[in-house]
């Protein structure tokens, strides 16, 4: 922000989809992104007449779970709530949600030093998808209806309004992520829709106790458009406040194309959502003991691992590891095994988590112990690593199979090194008559024929032949 | 509390219910009928007494997560006054004011 | 046996002839059909009729006799409210605005009565999703009391209950959700009785308010009444407010009489406004009765009665006006689906949908919850529901049952309260009270009143329907009532 005399204001509402198999208050199963419309729907989530919702223990356990990870408060009592409106994307004419007994309430989420409190953490359930046929909303001449989405659970996340900036939006937002799915109570993948952000923006001068008018942003996809998102509209608030003007307290939507917000048309009648409680559940009294249970069971929280993985790696690949449970667990295991921290971090961020599949900590140890006595190459080690995850056996037995035992001694490596000299006289000319580069062709062509041959050594050995 | 013809018409417009001429001062007279009925209940002091919402013994009926079949598109679609190809049918969503 | 004689059985004399062999299912079903193309054209109780499942199901219900398995309703023609969806048969609870409409499931009360044997010959007519008191409110048309076709059946369930007392169903299915089962039970002379809130699955139950509505049966006598209704009892996983206590609890001991009961007579009910001295007449003779069985009649006050129908009249439009939001012409039924955006496919379709007092009662629900009312209404009667379901339980502290008229008067005239609603809710004042407090009730005949039936109520505390029948049977037995098949003329 340009003038340094105002502050940002910003609370976050984040829906996420719980890790469930069905939906919400029926047995449907949860759609896949492209699956045909209305071909995850039954007679409960059509909103057909005379049937009736049952909550799933799955998402209410994902809810609580957050819920406790997030350091809330757990009433003894909570309930659903209907909320009132008709939408062609709403089956009921009224949503299943929580209004004033939320699942759970007062907790906080630490961002480093700072501390954002968490208002409400509750369950409610989706809308299905409207599909307009024309190109922009109001000139669409006929709309259509899938309800694949409609009763998939959602948790909604209110935060306090107590970030300050664009960064600490985005940090908010990732360690958010983090957290759910170190828990596992989501995949809160922001691109497939299972984590959708939306922050509540306004500015004041700085100092000043009120809070200025807010506008609440939709449409955000990526932890980036979040950031980009709010910088736009804070610069636009700014404008509009400095030019005289006031904030208008409405919806906008973030085009990620054009790069702004813009204000999404205001639904034709203010909403009175007529709040009751949802008559066809009864309220939930909370067993207590399952609650203690998840408690107990919950792991331990990314920024408490993070704060020990930095002990010993950097604070970036910290950071990278600590933000997926599994791949944390791996590296201390892995470390604990005896083999070398910083070589570990190394695999596990530049080998393992792209190809996504997961060695055991034994055959990961080992290969990097391999690697760090010099036994194999990097080169052979991919390849090993990736057959050992695939066939389960230990990369020792697997080295010796495909005979991939470097070769250090240098008596061998001096007759593969005159052999390399000899296919390439060119390049060994060249070498001698000053291109050093001529050096790497013939030692290119040595290790295509001889992989087995350890690179330093046989680099060594090859400048001195040339010599 | 009489209820106004605008209170009927606002209403009406929630709950999205087409009035024909006449039908503001037909259901403002009926409807005051019967909240003059119900205005007694006014009288009862219920400061202290909690409100019921359900009268069930259940608490906390949960379903476990096991998916069970969905209808298949044509059984979901076959009652829909319009469709197009998988999908409900319905007019242009108006935004305006 | 004459046709008469096979349309006025009870579920207990036509099982025993059905495994005698001396009559078939499809004889039992003949007969019904006979009779209601013969009266129904003036007692018009049914909507719509379910040939292709009587068929299959009378030829099964005679397959499983002949092999000596029959289940306990093997053969017995039922007929069921038009608010209970029927997997494939146009359920339309009354309204235009559901025209069409043909569910891809079964209530699971219906489901349950299949099970059991039973064979249903049709769909009985009904006040508009359940929301009156004498069946004119119909979508359709009004139904008739077969007593006297210028009066009216009571309602909603008036379809129903006109279906048993005209012999044109041995057991027919209602909804109770401020007295739809016992007020016209009471009006038609049969018995009919509402179960405690969550003892019956509302599954497939086309809601009209949720925390209100039971299912139950229409039956000739008591026993019918507690056989099917322990059928269709107990825990369904598809309705999270349904309890898992079991079915068969409503029989324990429910044949014991009443020596030693302490019968309650609330004042508030005795004395009601508005009750007809004919009315009176016929409680005070059977609670003669009662007394003279052993029983023991306490005097017992319900002091909020006064304020239950204004708490009713509030939290049932309350619901009712969410529940039926989703009537929006989008995924079924009537639909003005060539609006020229949607809000008006909204505002067409209901307007068109709807009946006077459905928009009337979803006006005043959406009212009692709008921003700025909730409190003053929509809490309020919240709070006096709370009220009122505690003088049900001081009064239960001095008494085991409550017995009181069923409705303060006999069946009116076809149109003498359709002007009023007001005049037409105050039909239910006897009866609301044990939906806002979830109790089980029943109302059985107990004699007439110029010529038209009574009906005696026994309501219970939550969970003691088996204490209501035991009430119940008591009387009828000592009073020798027995429903009958009305002639129609």
């Amino acid at each position: 922000m340009s003038d340094a005399s105002w502050e940002v204001v910003i609370g976050m509402e984040v829906h996420v989809q719980p890790r469930t198999r069905s939906k919400m208050f029926c047995g449907c199963a949860i759609a896949e992104l492209n699956a045909p419309p209305n071909t995850h729907v039954c007679e409960v989530c059509l909103g057909l007449p005379g049937v009736l919702p049952v909550p799933n223990k799955a998402a209410i356990e994902a809810c609580l779970k957050t819920a406790l990870a997030l350091n809330c408060d757990i009433p003894r009592h909570t309930k659903f709530d209907r909320k009132n409106y008709m939408y062609p994307d709403l089956p009921k004419g009224y949503q299943i949600s929580q209004y004033d007994l939320p699942m759970s309430v007062n907790g906080v989420l630490e961002l480093g030093e700072r501390k954002v409190r968490i208002r409400r953490v509750h369950l409610e359930e989706d809308t299905g998808k409207l599909v307009h046929a024309g190109d922009k909303l109001h000139r669409a001449w006929e709309s259509y209806v899938d309800l694949n989405r409609a009763g998939v659970p959602l948790m909604e996340i209110v935060s306090e309004p107590d970030i300050r900036s664009a960064d600490e939006a985005r940090d908010y937002a990732v360690e958010l992520q983090t957290v759910l799915r170190t828990i596992g109570a989501s995949n809160a993948d922001m691109e497939k829709g299972q984590m959708r952000v939306e922050p509540n923006i306004s500015i004041r001068r700085a100092g000043s106790g009120d809070l200025g008018v807010k506008t609440e942003l939709k449409n955000i996809n990526s932890f980036r458009a979040l950031h980009r998102a709010i910088i736009y509209e804070v610069e636009r608030q700014r404008q509009v406040l400095e030019g005289g003007g006031t904030v208008a307290q409405e919806t906008r939507g973030w085009s990620e194309a054009e790069q702004r917000t813009f204000s999404q048309r205001s639904k034709e009648f203010a909403e009175d959502y007529r709040y009751f409680p949802e008559p066809d559940i009864p309220p939930l009294e909370l067993d207590r003991a399952w609650i203690e249970d998840l408690r107990a069971a919950l792991p331990e929280m990314p920024a408490v691992r993070r704060g020990r993985l930095a002990a010993q790696l950097s604070s970036r690949d910290a950071a990278l590891i600590a933000a997926d449970r599994e791949l944390a667990d791996l590296f201390e295991r892995a470390v604990e095994l005896g083999a070398p921290a910083a070589a570990v971090g190394g695999w596990i961020i530049n080998e393992v988590a792209p190809s996504g599949k997961l060695p055991s900590p034994e055959n990961l140890a080992e290969l990097v112990k391999l690697v760090s006595a010099g036994d194999i190459t990097r080169d052979q080690a991919r390849v090993v690593l990736a057959e050992s995850v695939e066939t389960g056996r230990t990369p020792a037995e697997i080295v010796a199979e495909h005979g991939y035992a470097q070769v250090s001694d240098e008596s061998e490596l001096r007759v593969l090194a005159q052999a390399a000299i000899d296919a390439n006289p060119k390049a060994a000319a060249d070498y001698r008559s000053g291109k050093e580069q001529a050096a790497n062709a013939i030692l290119n062509d040595l290790r295509k024929k001889a992989p087995q041959a350890n690179p330093k050594l046989a680099r060594e050995v090859l400048l001195e032949l040339l010599r | 509390m009489p209820l106004s013809e605008d209170e009927v018409r606002h209403v009406a417009t929630l709950a999205r219910l087409g009035l024909e001429p006449g039908d503001e001062e037909f259901y403002a007279g009926q409807l005051s009928g019967i909240l003059g009925h119900i205005d007694r209940l006014q009288q009862l002091d219920t400061e202290d007494i909690p409100p019921t919402a359900q009268v069930v013994e259940v608490a906390s009926r949960l379903r476990d997560d096991e998916p069970r079949p969905c209808l298949s598109p044509d059984e979901a679609l076959a009652n829909a006054p319009a469709r197009v190809g998988g999908f409900f049918r319905v007019p242009a969503i108006q935004e305006e004011a | 046996m004459s046709a008469d004689e096979l349309t006025a059985l009870t579920v207990k004399e036509a099982s025993r002839l059905l495994r005698l062999g001396s009559i078939s299912a499809s004889d039992l079903v003949t007969a019904h059909v006979e009779r209601i193309e013969r009266l129904d054209p003036k007692v018009k109780a049914y909507l719509r009729f379910t040939p292709e499942l009587w068929e299959k199901q009378a030829d099964e219900a005679d397959r499983r006799i002949r092999q000596g398995d029959a289940p306990p309703l093997a053969g017995v023609p039922i007929a069921v409210k038009d608010v209970l969806c029927v997997r494939g048969v146009e359920t339309t609870a009354g309204s235009k605005v559901l025209q069409g409409f043909r569910p891809p499931y079964t209530a699971t009360a219906v489901q349950r009565l299949f099970d059991a044997g039973a064979v249903m010959l049709g769909v009985t007519n009904c006040d508009e999703f359940a929301m009156g008191s004498s069946t004119e409110n119909s979508g359709y048309f009004p139904t008739r009391n077969p007593w006297d076709t210028a009066r009216v059946p009571g309602g909603s369930s008036g379809g129903s209950a006109a279906a048993v007392a005209a012999g044109e169903a041995i057991i027919s299915l209602g909804t109770d959700t401020g007295g739809s089962i016992r007020q016209p039970a009471a009006l038609c002379g049969v018995v009919g009785m509402k179960p405690t809130y969550g003892r019956v699955s509302r599954y497939g139950l086309i809601a009209f308010a949720s925390s209100l509505d039971q299912v139950g049966p229409f039956a000739r006598s008591v026993d019918d009444a507690a056989l099917v209704l322990s059928l269709m009892s107990g825990l369904d996983m598809l309705d999270a407010t349904s309890s898992g206590r079991p079915g068969m609890e409503v029989l324990n001991n429910y044949g014991g009489g009443v020596k030693g009961m302490r019968l309650g007579v609330p004042r508030e009910y005795y004395d009601v406004a508005g009750i007809e001295a004919g009315v009176k007449a016929a409680i005070d003779a059977a609670l003669f009765i009662l007394q003279r069985e052993g029983a023991e009649v306490v005097d017992v006050s319900l002091p909020h009665t006064d304020y239950g129908l204004a708490a009713y009249y509030i939290i049932a439009p309350a619901e009712c006006s969410s529940n039926l939001a989703r009537f929006d012409g989008v995924k079924y039924g009537l639909s003005e689906v060539d609006a020229p955006n949607v809000t008006e496919l909204y505002m067409q379709t209901r307007r068109k949908g709807f009946g006077t007092e459905v928009r009337r009662r979803v006006m005043l629900g959406t009212y009692a919850l709008s921003s700025g009312y909730y409190d003053a209404y929509y809490l309020k009667a919240q709070k006096v529901r709370t009220l009122i379901k505690r003088d049900f339980d001081g009064a239960f502290e001095k008494c085991d049952a409550i017995v009181s008229a069923t409705s303060p008067t006999v069946a009116f005239p076809i149109g003498s309260k359709t002007q009023d609603p007001l005049s037409m809710y105050l039909c239910d004042v006897l009866t609301l009270g044990g939906n806002l407090a979830g109790l089980p009730g029943i109302s059985v005949p107990c004699g007439t009143s110029d010529g038209l039936p009574v009906g005696l109520q026994v309501l219970a505390p939550q969970w003691g329907e088996n204490v209501a029948l035991r009430v119940a049977r008591a009387y009828e037995e000592a009073s020798e009532i027995r429903a009958e098949v009305a002639e129609v003329v």
